[in-house]
């Protein structure tokens, strides 16, 4: 995402002056949002994975400060399961924008026993901890991230501007109400707010995004060949904490990634979608959810992300 | 028909997830317990195939966990919207959830409102962002006061559309002469409210008449269905752009001071750049246009409108924009920008309406923020002047306000604001209510009457 792309969207030819597409409307909104926080809040800062989402939710805040910078840093919560080639296009990508960048490491809460890796080796549910670690030593009192209510049926339920205790926690059966566009964004001494700009965005909405604004993703969104192994139903790459068991047989399989998450948790799918516009309408005819799909830690009960979000997860 | 719903689920070839060049529609439902709400949100997102396989099979794999032998296939669509653990064990809906699909026309976003539980709060949420609101009704039971009551939410908070779904008129036979006495009531009502243009459509969520395609089994029924109403309703930023006057509250001003994205070559032009950004809330505005400032007062030409790095010619709700002054006014987060002359007269008190959500009850003498716009400032409400019943819409007496209750107030301000009635400006016109220690929404607010009790 070059900042030059940011001028470059095109206006669809022959639409009625007064109505703004769907992706007008999502994008102002989005960028409402984003320019109240930082307006009301004294620390922001946006959790920053090098995923598709949080990739657009960079891109749109560029567009809502142009032409000044993004004026608040970006948190990476590294569990040191990621793909490598996401680490790369992350680091890339805050150099180019000149955004800091803070890192928040699972691996170093290991080492010095703070956490202790689970049995089914899986580190997303980790990450909960140096987050809430990496907003209090920021003493972050909002942290963006670009969750969307269409990904699973506990953050179909999640504010756009959400209030978290001390703790982190969410208490679903107590959540401000949202009226009109105005949000209420007070908190108290501890506590801080996690805001969700794009959690009127579907997968779809977000593909379509990403091709109007030409937005540069890490290449492992469209597909490639890989070797992989089936478990669970899922293709996993193989990877020093993603390694085949005895009996699961390594192929070479031309996939991509709808999310990217952990090398231990999330799976590929198989895809000859290698551009953005392939992807597009892949999604549009996709049969199944992008979690479901692909993310082991959340098909471990039905309630997996609540029980997450509760925890202080996002 | 039933055993449609078994079938996988598979995008219309035209559809594609929704037309790129479309709209965004916002709707709410509302119903009372057991008007088959979950049933009839199951259906239109079934029907339009937003379900995906994989939830369809996780939710057919509950209901038969549980023993849901419902007739709707055996599938429980309330496990589809109740996204909580606790909503799925007692089986209740405790929140509003959001819900996406489209069609090839349109895309929606539904705010699925639960019906029983604290209803004035869970309605007004889903209510003030909504293009329309779909109210259930049992056409056995007819209008209750239950539906009473959501209509009359939705007549103060002036909803654009308001749709009437008569349910479950599979159990009476279709009985085009049952339909006509409940639509009677229902516009017995709706008059009586004030509310006009209310769409009244007979449907059987569990069969699929008149949801998404117009049902053989009402050939009596002439209109659309309510699918068909959903994809061709105007917006309410399409209709309002027209009619009101152009503003635009400023949430921050734009002052990069050199510190600079765009290309070195043309830093040096971005040097003294200033502009105030913000979301156009209504009307239209073009480069060239005189602008009035509150507060303040002053007067200025808009010399550009940017949208990172584009610039336009023309501005309109609901744009996210950045505009350029021909002057340098005073101006900060929370003033207002708007076409000259068609702001009011800053006053510090009004009548409002308040919508109460906080289950601390709201005593006169109450010290508050009310955050319009993107102003947020100290006030005090030194009476309550009043409580809606919501049967009658009659205001009584009342010397307090409970949780869900809907009060008449008036509200006293630490510094003056342009304020317009919410009938004048849908926008302008809306305030929140906010607790000033713990900083929670206590109340929606809509002004009834700007300058004082009347």
């Amino acid at each position: 995402m070059s900042i030059t792309n940011l001028a470059a969207a095109p206006r669809p030819a022959g639409a009625a002056p007064h109505r703004l597409t769907q992706l007008d409307v999502l994008e102002s909104e989005a960028i409402h949002i984003i320019r109240e926080v930082v307006a009301e809040f004294e620390r922001p800062v946006l959790l920053f994975s090098g995923g598709k989402d949080s990739v657009v939710m960079l891109h749109l805040a560029a567009k809502a400060f142009w032409p000044g910078r993004v004026p608040f840093p970006v948190l990476h919560v590294d569990t040191g399961h990621n793909f490598p080639e996401v680490i790369a296009f992350r680091d890339a990508t805050v150099d180019r924008l000149g955004v800091t960048l803070h890192v928040a490491s699972v691996q170093d809460y290991i080492d010095d026993g703070r956490l202790h890796d689970r049995a089914d080796g899986t580190r997303n549910p980790l990450q909960t901890l140096p987050l809430l670690g990496a907003i209090a030593a920021g003493r972050h009192d909002a942290v963006f991230g670009g969750a969307r209510r269409d990904e699973d049926k506990a953050r179909a339920k999640e504010r756009i501007l959400s209030l978290r205790d001390e703790f982190g926690q969410w208490d679903p059966r107590n959540q401000r109400p949202e009226l009109w566009n105005l949000y209420n964004g007070r908190h108290t001494v501890g506590q801080h707010v996690r805001a969700f700009p794009i959690s009127n965005w579907t997968e779809l909405d977000v593909w379509r995004y990403i091709e109007r604004e030409a937005i540069e993703l890490p290449p492992l969104y469209y597909a490639h060949d890989r070797e992989v192994y089936l478990r669970d139903g899922m293709w996993r790459a193989i990877g020093p904490v993603s390694a085949p068991l005895p009996h699961e047989t390594v192929e070479l399989r031309t996939v991509r990634y709808r999310t990217v998450g952990d090398m231990s948790c999330t799976g590929a799918v198989e895809s000859d979608a290698a551009s953005v516009h392939a992807v597009v309408l892949e999604v549009a005819q996709s049969t199944l959810t992008e979690r479901g799909a692909t993310r082991a830690d959340d098909r471990i009960s039905e309630a997996a992300m609540e029980d997450r979000k509760r925890d202080g997860y996002f | 028909m039933t055993d449609t719903l078994l079938d996988t689920p598979s995008p219309p070839a035209d559809a594609l997830g929704g037309p790129l060049q479309g709209t965004l529609f916002r709707f709410a439902t509302a119903g009372s317990v057991d008007d088959g709400k979950s049933t009839l949100v199951g259906r239109l997102l079934h029907d339009s195939k937003a379900i995906l396989a994989d939830q369809l099979d996780a939710v057919t794999r509950t209901s038969s966990e549980r023993g849901f032998g419902g007739a709707a296939g055996g599938i429980d669509f309330a496990l589809l919207t109740d996204g909580l653990r606790a909503e799925r064990e007692q089986g209740i809906t405790i929140d509003v959830a959001y819900r996406y699909f489209a069609t090839a026309r349109r895309s929606f976003i539904l705010a699925d409102c639960p019906g029983h539980v604290q209803y004035t709060r869970n309605m007004v949420t889903g209510a003030t962002t909504a293009d329309a609101v779909v109210v259930l009704i049992d056409a056995r039971k007819g209008v209750l006061e239950q539906t009473r009551r959501h209509l009359s939410v939705l007549a103060l908070l002036r909803v654009q559309h308001v749709i009437v779904a008569v349910n479950k008129i599979d159990l009476l036979g279709y009985d085009e002469a049952a339909f006509i006495d409940v639509a009677a009531d229902v516009r017995a009502v709706t008059t009586e409210l004030g509310l006009d243009a209310v769409h009244v459509v007979p449907v059987s969520a569990l069969v699929g008449d008149n949801v998404v395609d117009r049902s053989p089994h009402t050939p009596w029924y002439e209109g659309p269905s309510l699918l068909e109403l959903l994809e061709t309703l105007p917006l309410v930023d399409e209709i309002e752009s027209e009619i009101e006057a152009f503003r635009l509250p400023v949430q921050l001003v734009l002052r990069p001071q050199g510190s600079v994205v765009v290309p070195e070559a043309d830093a040096h032009r971005y040097r003294d750049y200033r502009a105030y950004a913000g979301q156009v809330t209504s009307g239209t505005l073009r480069v060239g246009d005189t602008v009035t400032v509150s507060p303040g007062g002053g007067t200025t030409v808009v010399t550009g409108i940017d949208f990172a790095g584009e610039e336009l010619d023309l501005a309109f709700a609901p744009q996210s924009v950045a505009l350029r002054l021909a002057d340098d006014l005073d101006i900060a987060r929370g003033a207002v920008i708007a076409a000259v002359g068609t702001l009011p007269e800053p006053v510090k008190e009004l009548t409002a309406a308040l919508f109460w959500l906080d289950p601390r009850p709201l005593a006169a003498g109450a010290r508050v923020l009310v955050k319009f716009g993107t102003s947020t400032i100290q006030a005090i409400v030194p009476e309550i002047t009043g409580r809606r019943n919501l049967d009658t819409l009659a205001i009584e007496a009342a010397d307090g306000l409970e949780v869900n209750d809907i009060g008449q107030a008036t509200v006293r301000l630490a510094s003056a604001l342009p304020l317009e009635t919410y009938a004048q400006n849908r926008r302008s016109g809306a305030f929140l209510v906010i607790h000033p220690q713990d900083g929670a929404t206590l109340a929606a607010g809509i002004v009834v009457a700007a300058g004082g009790a009347s």
